[in-house]
């Protein structure tokens, strides 16, 4: 048995932690007591959780842990999943996104969401973006639809690399484009809240590299959740951070704290290597 | 927790093991299963692709005959006395025609004759004539050289499928004979085959000693009969010519003496018989034509160039006939048509949307399981069952019009809705998660990610299942049988939904079962056009199946 604690500074580097601030904003989202079934098969406890607005959460955990599900509960993404059920409150700027009158589809539109693997729509590129913002009737005209999707790929840092081809399809472009092209159509909407379940993990160091930059540059706009299986992105990315093992929320503060000085046990194992 | 020592000696040491003669053996064995697989597969493939073989081979051999057509060229002189301008319809065409055939051969003269050698010309040719001359009014006046169909026996014989003579005697009746020959009593003499044999003159049969009443016709067979093992055998009778009693009375009533006698006689044949035992074969003309006059003047034709082979356009734009010279598919091919157009338009959308109900909407318990089930056994049901329903809901309970294409196309729909069904479902399963999930995250419905999403992938594997569907529903015969819809349509003009109508398997079907020689290559034909709307069909589906793969 190997009892000697390895500093995590080592293993993320010191550099990483140093800027950090440790998230002093309003909370946009509130969970209270929210538990998740699968069937009967219960996958989250009671998570109790805020999220500050302009700035990142992360969601960290070994697999299985019950993250992305609690990440989908948040634009009630779960809903779509045969037998899953959501008890308890999660208040969106105070709003309840379980109230029966509570139209999912608006929900949807101000809670965008990335996903694990780039999945633009068969489409062209201006398509996949322009299709959020004409479900949604943004745009009054076409002039106005361009302009949408000019700024959103603009602020997706994509722009420069597309303009010359996008009226072609947006599968043809690489991974990281993509899952860029992915983020410029969650934010075409104009959301409050953009979810990101593991954006980066089907891509390589340096496409994962731009969409962290990216969205350290979207925080000021946005309140961002994001669920990460690397503890370095987490550091890197996230001003907060959320620890969850087995379905239970274990321990939440700000990064540099988990990342130093976590309180319990559990969450230093898991940021240390000992399981996970 | 295991116990080392323990398990050691139940593990045989590596290097005896791999290297032994047992271990060399199972590896042998191993080699020799998977290349005794591998020839059950080939020989299975092997089979399936030679029965293939054998199968088109088949078709080609007998149905190519059907795709060209023997025709006369014939020049017609148009009487304008005979055609009125205004109505070139109404002329007598047959004569017209007939005339102008008859001037090919002003030798004949005889009206029977006559008679006989118009059956060379198809009985259709007339309505060739008369098409021809609505068509061109201007050449009225005028002598124009018209191809025109001859009659089937002829088409057939210059295509070669029928002989001019045939057999006159069946095989048993030959074997018959040949146990004569065998007892070597067959006697040829002066050009006439004989049986020598003896005759008992037997008193019974000469009633009070009247040597003219006499049944010498009893003694002959009483003596004839002998020769067979078999009992009385009007084959064997037939043998013996008509006059072969007589012989026997010629030599009884020469010499009375002879009753109560035995006597040698010889017997003649009859005809077919006597041509048998002196040159050993019997034929006669093939009854399918008048006589050896026919060949005369169709060689006749042949030599001066008049006939020739052209394609058979009358295959596809002539309806069906009882001339099969002049049958054709069109009534067939646009009968399929509208029935596979109704079907289509029902079953699309229905399976369609049953199928996005099924994978999309609906919640999963018994009941949506017990739908499931049962859609998947429709699949299974006989197609003639389909029929009986179309028979007892559509024509009795609904009053729908018999041999109509929409009741056929109704009751084909119903065997494509499963196969659409399932065919729908799978592609909707097919559709990668994700662009579900892409399309919810941005905020769009249920019915938004169906319609502009989901569907929209989905489309090539609807439609490859759609294609097999309806190319099944193109070959099925069953329940178009129940339904009527192989009524006999000789004319085009009157296609309708509701109007009778034929579809080309039912249109096989009944040119199969008809005795003219002509049907028979028509039907290898019509098949073989079947095969190739089938093969059309699947190869559609095929590049739809790879256009999809080639999106992901």
């Amino acid at each position: 048995m190997n009892d000697q604690t390895r500093p995590f500074e080592m293993a993320i580097g010191n550099s990483a932690l140093a800027g950090m601030d440790s998230g002093n904003h309003p909370i946009k989202v509130t969970s209270r007591k929210v538990s998740v079934f699968y069937g009967n098969k219960q996958a989250l406890f009671d998570i109790n959780l805020d999220i500050p607005d302009h700035a990142v959460m992360s969601l960290i955990g070994p697999s299985g842990c019950g993250k992305s599900t609690f990440l989908r509960c948040l634009n009630r993404m779960n809903d779509t999943i045969p037998g899953c059920r959501v008890t308890g409150q999660i208040l969106v700027d105070g709003e309840d996104i379980h109230r029966p009158d509570l139209d999912v589809v608006e929900l949807r539109g101000r809670v965008g969401m990335v996903f694990q693997k780039p999945n633009p729509f068969p489409k062209s590129i201006f398509d996949n973006i322009a299709y959020g913002p004409r479900i949604h009737g943004l745009a009054a005209s076409k002039t106005d639809l361009e302009e949408i999707v000019i700024t959103s790929l603009e602020k997706a840092g994509l722009l420069q690399e597309v303009k010359e081809r996008i009226n072609e399809p947006g599968t043809g472009l690489s991974g990281g484009q993509q899952q860029r092209l992915c983020i410029a159509r969650a934010i075409a909407v104009n959301p409050e809240l953009i979810l990101m379940d593991e954006p980066c993990s089907a891509l390589d160091p340096i496409a994962t590299a731009k969409v962290e930059e990216l969205i350290d540059e979207l925080k000021s706009n946005y309140c961002i959740v994001i669920v990460t299986h690397s503890m370095q992105q987490a550091a890197r990315v996230s001003q907060r951070t959320a620890f969850f093992h087995l379905g239970e929320l274990v321990e939440e503060g700000p990064t540099a704290e988990i990342f130093t000085n976590p309180k319990e046990k559990r969450t230093q194992d898991y940021i240390t290597g000992r399981f996970g | 927790m295991t116990d080392v020592s323990a398990q050691t000696p139940t593990v045989p040491p590596r290097s005896n093991y791999w290297g032994s003669a047992k271990a060399k053996r199972r590896i042998k064995r191993r080699y020799a299963a998977d290349r005794r697989l591998q020839i059950y597969g080939i020989s299975a493939i092997g089979l399936a692709v030679m029965l293939l073989g054998v199968l088109f081979a088949t078709l080609l051999f007998s149905g190519y005959v059907a795709f060209y057509t023997t025709k006369v060229d014939l020049s017609v002189y148009l009487d304008p006395k005979l055609i009125d301008k205004a109505k070139p319809e109404k002329a007598n065409y047959r004569k017209i025609t007939r005339d102008a055939f008859f001037a090919l051969f002003p030798e004949v003269t005889d009206r029977k004759e006559r008679r006989q050698l118009s059956k060379i010309l198809s009985s259709g040719a007339t309505y060739v004539v008369r098409d021809f001359v609505v068509e061109h009014p201007d050449d009225i006046g005028s002598l124009v050289s018209i191809q025109l169909p001859v009659s089937d026996p002829f088409d057939q014989l210059n295509k070669g499928v029928i002989p001019r003579e045939i057999d006159a005697l069946s095989s048993g009746r030959i074997a018959l004979f040949n146990v004569l020959k065998q007892r070597g009593v067959l006697h040829v003499e002066n050009d006439k085959a004989y049986v020598k044999t003896d005759v008992y003159v037997n008193p019974l049969d000469v009633p009070e000693g009247n040597l003219e009443q006499a049944d010498y016709d009893r003694m002959v067979n009483e003596a004839f009969r002998s020769f067979f093992m078999t009992a009385r055998n009007p084959a064997y009778e037939e043998i013996l010519s008509e006059d072969a009693a007589a012989a026997v009375k010629a030599r009884v009533l020469a010499d009375p003496s002879l009753v109560g006698k035995t006597i040698e006689v010889k017997l003649p044949l009859s005809e077919h018989y006597d041509s048998l035992a002196r040159t050993g074969r019997a034929t006669i003309v093939n009854p399918r034509f008048g006589s050896h006059k026919d060949f005369e003047w169709f060689d006749d034709l042949k030599k001066r160039g008049l006939i020739s082979t052209p394609f058979s356009w009358e295959l596809f734009v002539n309806a069906d006939s009882r001339f099969p010279e002049l049958a054709g598919l069109a009534g067939a091919l646009s009968g399929s048509f509208l029935a596979l157009l109704v079907c289509f338009l029902l079953s699309f959308p229905v399976g369609i949307a049953t199928a996005l109900y099924l994978e999309e909407f609906a919640p999963k318990n018994k009941w949506t399981d017990l739908i499931e089930v049962n859609i998947n056994n429709l699949a299974a049901v006989p197609s003639v069952v389909f029929g009986l329903l179309g028979l007892a809901v559509f024509l009795n309970a609904f009053g729908l019009p018999r041999s109509a294409p929409l009741v056929g196309g109704m009751v084909l729909s119903l065997m494509t809705l499963p196969t659409i069904i399932v065919a729908t479902r799978a592609a909707l399963k097919a559709v990668p998660p994700s662009i579900r999930e892409a399309a919810y995250g941005v905020g769009a419905s249920k019915h938004q990610v169906m319609m502009h999403h989901v569907l929209p992938l989905a489309m090539p594997g609807i439609l490859t299942g759609t294609i097999i569907g309806l190319a099944q529903a193109l070959g099925e015969t069953a329940p178009l049988l129940l339904i009527g819809m192989n009524a006999f349509i000789p004319s085009i003009e009157n296609m309708g939904l509701l109007e009778p109508a034929m579809a080309l398997p039912t249109q096989i079907f009944s040119w199969s079962d008809s005795p003219e020689r002509g049907f028979v290559s028509r039907t290898s034909a019509a098949i073989l056009i079947l095969l190739a709307f089938l093969v059309t069909m699947n190869a559609i589906a095929v590049y739809l199946r790879q256009k999809i793969e080639r999106k992901w």
